[in-house]
């Protein structure tokens, strides 16, 4: 087993191995369906055949006759919820259908695969309506949403873009589309649910233990203190795990039928892709103008997404717009069309991700239209100030990060011609792409810290880890903040009987409670000095950062991408990526690679893999398992270099360092199709890039 | 079916399985051994890797009935007492592991090419790992964790 040990107070930037590595690589590490629980029993759940309509008639004789079903539980029978406000969490409440795969029901079973026989007896009739599940940019119905996600204004104006535009001495004005995509973290979504003498524990698989059991026990009419969510190890999320699906709240319903039998219900890979959220579509028309010199005096970025009837989730497509480049004029907007779909949630870097693919490619389409280098033609317009704001950056290293990169991936020997280098049946071209995240903050935070005598310091925060690291750089961060070493510290996170955690969302696991542990460590020692007595504990909140009033805050990168195309297929081959980063300190250089690269390897499967083929026939997501949704394997990834620059930034929290699991997904797909055009002299504005978008070549 | 098989190392019976059972479904949630992963339930992602009679499978699409009398070696049954076996190490101090949540499969399927050829060829290391998907680390360090591996098994 690897050791833990350290000096004190020089934990943070060490390359410290994952303390859950040898459980993870011993299979021991409990995931959510794996705690131990007596005489558990399975669910399988029903799901509408129809995109929309009412359910007129259910038999579920035949099901109920089958040894070993315990219950089926439909909308006929089903406990009434207290709360029915947010209509996704309203499970089984009415005979309503408004996307195809909702959940209509569900088979309670002494085994899993009782269960899902029982369920395929179940016979329903549908009252079916016309549906429509498609988005198109030519949509009368496309409306102005109140805000887009995370809080944004839905439209912004500087200056006069129409104008500026008008007057322009070069102009593009091109528009870029990114398909549906779904998260699929490799663990599927998961709860086991047990309902015992009005308490329940639900074994979760989540990015926030604590916002489950908020809106579970809202949705329940439950006191927050008879609801416990356990979430140690989490199998990956990417956003699907950040807010709870009706997976969790169907599990419930079912323990709440049954009390004192755990109820374990784990979706298959199929049910992944109808109700546990997914990235919008996105339509993005994008104007550029610019001066004979390539300074850009006019940027508009309007995106078109998609929301399901039942509830908005407007992607805020085009917010990097507006602070990523300087500019005299700008406009940016959003419009919705809430359609018979399932809800779109987050999926890593909303927003920014498509954004950015868009952005970024018609940054490259501009450069060239300016006869400049694309590196060039971005420092240029590199601004000042953050626009948006009106505010000096905390640190801004972009350009920093351009330069370094092109050191590095050889950038300076690039004929910029494309379709320029053959080599063999391959045309190879290669093409860079800025990459950008917001430093986020979520409120309501809370870490409690216990000396347990004989050098040892218990640290107890509700925290997620869901593979980024967080049981290793959270025992890191408390060594320094209480200056001992790695070895004194007992961390305990992922469990609602600690202290209340935000979400692992936005990049902010590590700025939010990474500072609240600051902060408990300094009350403590403040309280309790540096020889305390066994048990003396304190507890404290996520203190405020009035920097934030003074500083926009925002990580930076770029990317570089190697394309090989064959010539008379169309294959596409990315041999090589070199990615550099801007994030302030990185608190641990082995943890923080993977996820560079992690990130980076899901924009090159953005680019050139992912897409949801959704049938408009039917509302549904045809290509619905691994063997039809394309991510990568081994093969398909090359060799990817990652590395960035020494930052400090004194200014975004204790540790100086910005959010690192969302970046690396930002732009990496424009790099892709950057390097692609470069290589065929085709530009695919429309993702994935598949051999058919190049053909013929 | 009373199902019975050796599983690392050790006899197990179990009493009315159904044959149509996965082995994977009968290994964990039979035996409660949950080092295997269920992530696919169709061979494409490689996450419930176990050796079945010595050959590399995926637990999912074994029916239960298949694997009566057969030997059968998970990811449980790789470390020695409490050291863990040095493709696990390797795993570990490369850095390969994020969620986990594959990493099992990962493991079993490279100790299974290190069985068979100590010195593998670049090619033939992403030949033995086509199976398994990761969705967190992009691969990089899961490579430099077989190649690590194999250098110190090679060295012993």
């Amino acid at each position: 087993m690897s050791m833990i040990t350290g000096a004190p107070g020089r934990a943070i930037g060490t390359p410290l191995d994952r303390i859950d590595g040898p459980q993870k690589v011993t299979g021991e590490a409990p995931y959510a369906y794996e705690h131990h629980v007596e005489s558990p029993l399975y669910l399988y759940p029903l799901q509408s055949d129809i995109a929309r309509g009412r359910i007129t008639h259910i038999d579920a004789s035949a099901a109920e006759a089958l040894p070993g079903v315990v219950i089926v539980i439909t909308h006929e029978n089903a406990p009434r919820l207290a709360d029915t406000s947010d209509k996704e969490y309203a499970v089984l409440q009415s005979e309503e259908v408004a996307f195809r795969g909702q959940f209509i029901g569900a088979v309670v079973a002494e085994t899993f695969e009782t269960a899902r026989h029982a369920a395929h007896l179940v016979e329903i009739s549908y009252d079916e309506e016309p549906h429509d599940a498609v988005l198109r940019a030519d949509r009368d119905d496309l409306y102005v949403p109140e805000q887009v996600n995370a809080g944004f204004p839905t439209d912004t104006e500087e200056g006069d873009f129409e104008v500026a535009y008008a007057s322009a001495a070069v102009k593009l004005d091109e528009t870029y589309t990114t398909p549906m995509e779904h998260n699929n973290p490799m663990e599927p979504h998961t709860t086991v649910a047990v309902w015992r003498e009005g308490d329940l524990t639900l074994y979760e698989s989540t990015q926030g233990a604590h916002p489950v059991r908020r809106t579970v026990a809202q949705v329940f009419g439950l006191d927050q203190k008879r609801v416990n969510v356990v979430a140690p190890y989490v199998g990956g999320g990417f956003g699907s795990k950040g807010l709870p699906h009706a997976n969790t709240i169907l599990a419930a319903l079912a323990a709440q039928m049954i009390e004192g039998r755990p109820i374990k219900f784990a979706l298959t890979r199929q049910q992944m892709f109808s109700c546990v959220g997914y990235r919008t579509p996105t339509i993005q028309r994008i104007r550029l103008g610019a001066d004979e010199e390539g300074h850009l005096t006019a940027i508009s970025h309007d995106a078109i997404v998609q929301t399901a009837k039942i509830k908005e989730f407007a992607e805020q497509a085009a917010v990097a717009t507006r602070m990523m480049y300087a500019t005299e004029s700008r406009r940016t907007t959003h419009r919705v069309a809430a359609l018979d779909v399932a809800v779109p949630s987050w999926m890593r870097a909303p927003g920014e991700a498509p954004g950015m693919f868009a952005l970024e490619s018609a940054m490259d389409e501009m450069a060239i239209a300016c006869g400049l280098d694309p590196i060039e033609f971005r420092i240029r317009n590199e601004p000042e100030i953050d626009a948006e704001t009106g505010l000096p950056y905390s640190s801004r290293n972009l350009v920093a990060c351009l330069r370094e990169g092109a050191r590095r991936f050889g950038w300076e020997s690039r004929d910029s011609t494309p379709r320029a280098r053959r080599e063999g049946r391959w045309l190879v071209g290669s093409g860079v792409a800025s990459s950008t995240y917001p430093v986020f903050r979520l409120p309501g935070s809370r870490a409690r810290v216990r000396y347990e005598g004989e050098g040892r310091y218990a640290v107890e925060i509700g925290a997620a880890d869901i593979g980024t690291g967080t049981w290793t750089t959270l025992t890191q961060i408390a060594a320094d903040a209480l200056g001992v070493g790695v070895g004194e510290i007992g961390l305990r996170i992922g469990d609602t009987t600690l202290p209340q955690a935000s979400v692992e969302g936005g990049s902010t696991g590590i700025t939010m409670w990474g500072s609240t542990i600051f902060e408990a460590a300094r009350v403590f020692r403040e309280r309790h000095g540096q020889n305390p007595s066994e048990g003396d504990e304190v507890e404290a909140g996520t203190p405020e950062n009035p920097e934030t009033e003074n500083y926009a805050m925002h990580a930076f990168g770029a990317y570089f991408a190697e394309a090989r195309v064959d010539a008379d297929t169309a294959e596409v081959r990315i041999p090589r990526m070199t990615g550099v980063f801007a994030v302030g300190r990185i608190i641990n250089a082995k943890t923080a690679r993977s996820q560079f690269i992690g990130g980076m390897t899901m924009g090159l499967s953005m680019a050139l893999h992912e897409e949801s083929v959704v049938d408009p026939r039917f509302g549904h997501v045809v290509n619905h398992d691994f063997a039809e949704y394309h991510i990568p394997t081994n093969a398909d990834v090359g060799e990817i270099e990652v590395s960035w620059i020494e930052e400090e930034d004194p200014h975004v929290n204790p540790m100086g360092s910005k959010g690192i699991g969302e970046i690396g997904i930002v732009g990496s797909s424009a790099a892709v199709a950057n390097a692609v055009y470069h290589a065929t002299g085709v530009r695919v504005r429309d993702l994935p890039i598949t051999p058919d978008k190049l053909l013929p070549l | 079916m009373r199902l019975s098989c050796t599983v690392n190392g050790e006899k197990r019976e179990v009493e009315n399985v159904w044959e149509g059972e996965s082995l994977l479904y009968v290994l964990r949630e039979r035996m409660g051994l949950y080092g295997s992963k269920n992530a696919c339930e169709q061979g494409e992602c490689g996450s419930c890797s176990v050796y079945l009679d010595g050959t590399l499978v995926c637990s999912c699409l074994v029916l239960a009935g298949q694997a009566e009398g057969c030997e059968i070696l998970t990811v449980e049954g790789l470390a020695e007492d409490e050291r863990l076996h040095p493709v696990q190490e390797a795993f570990v101090e490369a850095g390969a592991v994020q969620c986990g949540f594959c990493t099992p499969g990962f493991v079993v399927a490279t100790h299974d090419l290190l069985q068979r050829n100590i010195t593998p060829s670049e090619a033939e290391i992403r030949e033995a790992l086509a199976g398994n998907l990761c969705r967190c680390t992009g691969y990089e360090k899961i490579l430099d964790a077989v190649r690590l591996a194999a250098e110190r098994m090679a060295a012993s």
